[in-house]
């Protein structure tokens, strides 16, 4: 019966209070996917806190603080199973100081829902929100306008807001864009129609997200491999075996493939695939595999393996769009560990060529110091070379993080321009 | 469908083995928390296929109560051999008789939240960086809030308000010596999944997660298995029962619920069809709204 659901990953974003957590709760409320003891427990952390409906919020809060405060502190995750399709939602915190953790959930969705509460409309931060998506290449944006209730389900305030959203989202980069009328707190178009908003037409959220057409979301066309690790054995005579592990980043690997191995452009061919012993004839993204060439080659981790007719670029010098994720501004011309797939090496910023304003999505070039939350296009130089694609083509072999060398933290994502 | 896709059970292995390696490759001394429970049961498993045909390059670690269920710990031996690899074990007792820890009293005392110290120090003694464990963010509000790569202070404590962001499939295992992480390769399975992926796999489970028949007490919403470890009150009966258990806990805190199912095939059955969570009768969650969060910020698995 599961055998051929797909996954399908989102992320919640708008502005505090515009019902984020409300309309997941609400997602897994209709959907059936609370269980009575969930419910009895949020029920009972409703009527302490003084409220006489159930919070819907209060299934995603799970932190302390975050129940006593109403607000969300970091992302959660959620899982709920329909007959269609398998959702991981990543609920993901409105405040502007916990944009690092918006950026954490949209980095692996597929889709995002920006909810806009309709008696306020477009605001700053579905704007940055909405950018961020655009940033991160999620390829569809679902704009659920929220409390329709409060606006006594008018069609003329949704139209208003439709117009708005457009007037800025042609900017983005997103090609799919929908809109949907919702009250959250109601139930109204969330997993089923709404009664109360008869003039709209299309589906309700839950359905739209189950009949999305996903699979083309994925890079099939460039064939890379970055070696995780290797696997030894030895077989009767003691003759030693390297198998290099890893996950597939992007396309398709066949037997007999020729194949390069960057940096040192080394050619070979695909002798064997296996996944756990079981041997194959042909794998694709994003599955962990175990790759055999015909060739004895020193392949170390970090090193890449592609098709010998497509390959990335090998650069020392990187252009990337950074999301500047810590409370620490950037310093300049230090040293900062970088990873990119399984590579790492040292890095340097060495220059910022801009700021992204997110108001008014304008350039500014006067004011280079890297604040948290600051998106910026900076020039990176590393110690050894990454080998690379744009994260527009290829999410996986075009990202990176950086690490500061002294608290170890991660203080930065970049996109490869 | 185009064929180059993966369904989901795949692409969660897929994603889980990518962890287990990335455990391997940026740790020094990474462990595996074996409780005996389905969980750990699956991440050993997987990890068995991560690395194949080389062996595990993990150590499993359990932490012994010193109130099991005879059926786990004799499943933990044969697993053990039967992947060939090295098992520590910290004992609670042990926590206890050196006087790190002190036993709780009364009726519904348990072992559980002892365990925290009995782990932290066996994470210190035997430097281990890595502590690689089978929790899942759907099983509790608190683990739903944690990172895959779940940065541990240096006295093994979380902070989840300081988390480390987590970006695309890049970890950062990053630590000072005497910190540690905690790795959960299978963070973003449900318990549905957990059961699909062991049917698919034809793996062996502890008899415990199929129904049969056992002596129990009713005791907060809840069958508690009958062991020396409880003290029975004089208006509790001991009664047999058709039971099975969803969770595998510390035996005086793992609630079973009536059941027929003894077969795989019936148990993804009833659990499709149940009302409460698979927590729901596991009393040390019981103790208040942030129980969980709690144990884990001074942490606990």
């Amino acid at each position: 019966m599961q055998e051929n659901k797909q996954l399908l990953r989102f992320i919640t974003a708008g502005s505090v209070d515009d019902g984020k957590s409300t309309l997941i709760g609400r997602l897994l409320y209709d959907s059936k996917s609370i269980f009575e003891d969930q419910l009895k427990s949020v029920q009972n952390t409703s009527k302490k806190n003084g409220i006489h409906a159930i919070n819907l919020a209060f299934f995603t809060d799970g932190l302390r603080d975050e129940r006593e405060q109403g607000i969300t502190i970091d992302v959660a995750y959620r899982y709920f199973l329909t007959p269609k399709r398998k959702f991981i939602i990543a609920d993901t915190p409105g405040h502007v100081e916990f944009t690092r953790n918006m950026i954490t959930g949209a980095s692996t969705a597929n889709v995002i829902i920006v909810l806009i509460d309709a008696r306020y409309g477009v605001v700053e931060q579905t704007k940055r929100h909405s950018f961020i998506a655009s940033l991160l290449s999620i390829p569809h944006i679902i704009v659920c306008v929220n409390k329709m209730d409060l606006v006594d389900y008018s069609e003329d305030v949704f139209n208003r807001i439709i117009n708005d959203y457009e007037a800025f989202s042609s900017k983005l980069l997103v090609k799919d864009i929908r809109f949907i009328p919702i009250s959250a707190l109601n139930g109204d178009n969330v997993v089923n129609r709404s009664k109360n908003i008869a003039w709209y037409q299309e589906a309700p959220l839950l359905h739209t997200l189950e009949t999305m057409h996903i699979s083309s979301d994925f890079n099939k066309v460039d064939a890379r491999f970055p070696v995780q690790t290797l696997l030894r054995t030895q077989n009767e005579t003691h003759e030693d075996h390297i198998k290099y592990a890893g996950q597939i980043a992007s396309g398709i690997f066949r037997v007999d493939d020729e194949v390069t191995i960057l940096p040192s452009k080394i050619t070979s061919k695909i002798k064997s695939i296996d996944v756990f012993g079981k041997q194959i004839t042909e794998a694709h993204a994003p599955m962990s595999i175990a790759i055999s060439l015909q060739d004895h080659i020193d392949i170390n981790r970090g090193e890449m393996i592609v098709r010998t007719n497509n390959q990335p670029k090998v650069s020392l010098n990187i252009e990337v769009l950074l999301c500047w994720l810590h409370n620490n501004k950037a310093i300049p011309n230090a040293k900062y560990t970088i990873r990119h797939t399984t590579n790492e090496q040292k890095a340097v910023i060495e220059e910022v060529i801009y700021k992204i304003d997110i108001h008014s999505l304008k350039r500014h070039t006067e004011n280079k110091t890297l604040h948290m939350n600051d998106i910026t296009k900076v020039k990176i130089r590393t110690d050894k070379p990454l080998i690379i694609d744009s994260y527009r083509k290829n999410k996986t072999t075009g990202s990176i993080i950086l690490i500061d060398t002294i608290t170890n933290e991660t203080v930065a994502a970049g996109m490869i321009i | 469908m185009s064929k180059y896709f993966l369904n989901y059970l795949d692409e969660l292995e897929s994603e889980a083995i990518f962890i287990l390696r990335e455990c391997f490759e940026q740790f020094s001394n990474p462990v595996i928390l074996f409780s005996g429970g389905k969980d750990s049961i699956v991440v050993s498993h997987l990890a068995k296929k991560a690395f194949y045909p080389s062996p595990i390059p993990f150590s499993l670690v359990h932490i012994d109560t010193g109130h099991n269920f005879p059926e786990t710990i004799q499943f933990r031996d044969d697993i053990i051999k039967a992947l060939g690899v090295r098992l520590l074990i910290g004992s609670v007792q042990k926590s206890i008789d050196i006087g790190h820890v002190k036993e709780e009293k009364g009726k519904n005392a348990t072992r559980n939240i002892l365990q925290t110290t009995t782990l932290l120090n066996l994470i210190d003694e035997n430097k281990i960086d890595c502590a690689i464990g089978g929790a899942r963010r759907d099983e509790e509000k608190a683990r739903a809030k944690e990172r895959v790569f779940s940065h541990r202070d240096k006295a093994g404590q979380w902070d989840p308000k300081n988390q480390r962001p987590e970006l695309w499939n890049i970890y950062n295992g990053k630590h000072y010596e005497k910190e540690h992480f905690r790795v959960f390769p299978i963070s973003n399975w449900t318990e549905m999944d957990v059961w699909n992926y062991i049917k698919r796999e034809n793996m062996t489970i502890p008899s415990l997660y199929y129904a049969h028949e056992r002596e129990v007490i009713w005791r907060q919403g809840a069958w508690i298995p009958n062991s020396k470890h409880i003290i029975i009150e004089d208006h509790e009966a001991v009664v047999t029962k058709n039971i099975r258990f969803r969770t595998l806990g510390d035996i005086t805190i793992t609630g079973g619920i009536e059941s027929e199912a003894d077969t795989l095939e019936k148990i993804i059955a009833e659990v499709s069809a149940i009302r409460q969570t698979e927590r729901g009768s596991r009393s040390d969650d019981k103790r208040s709204e942030s129980a969980m969060e709690d144990r884990k910020r001074k942490g606990y698995f």
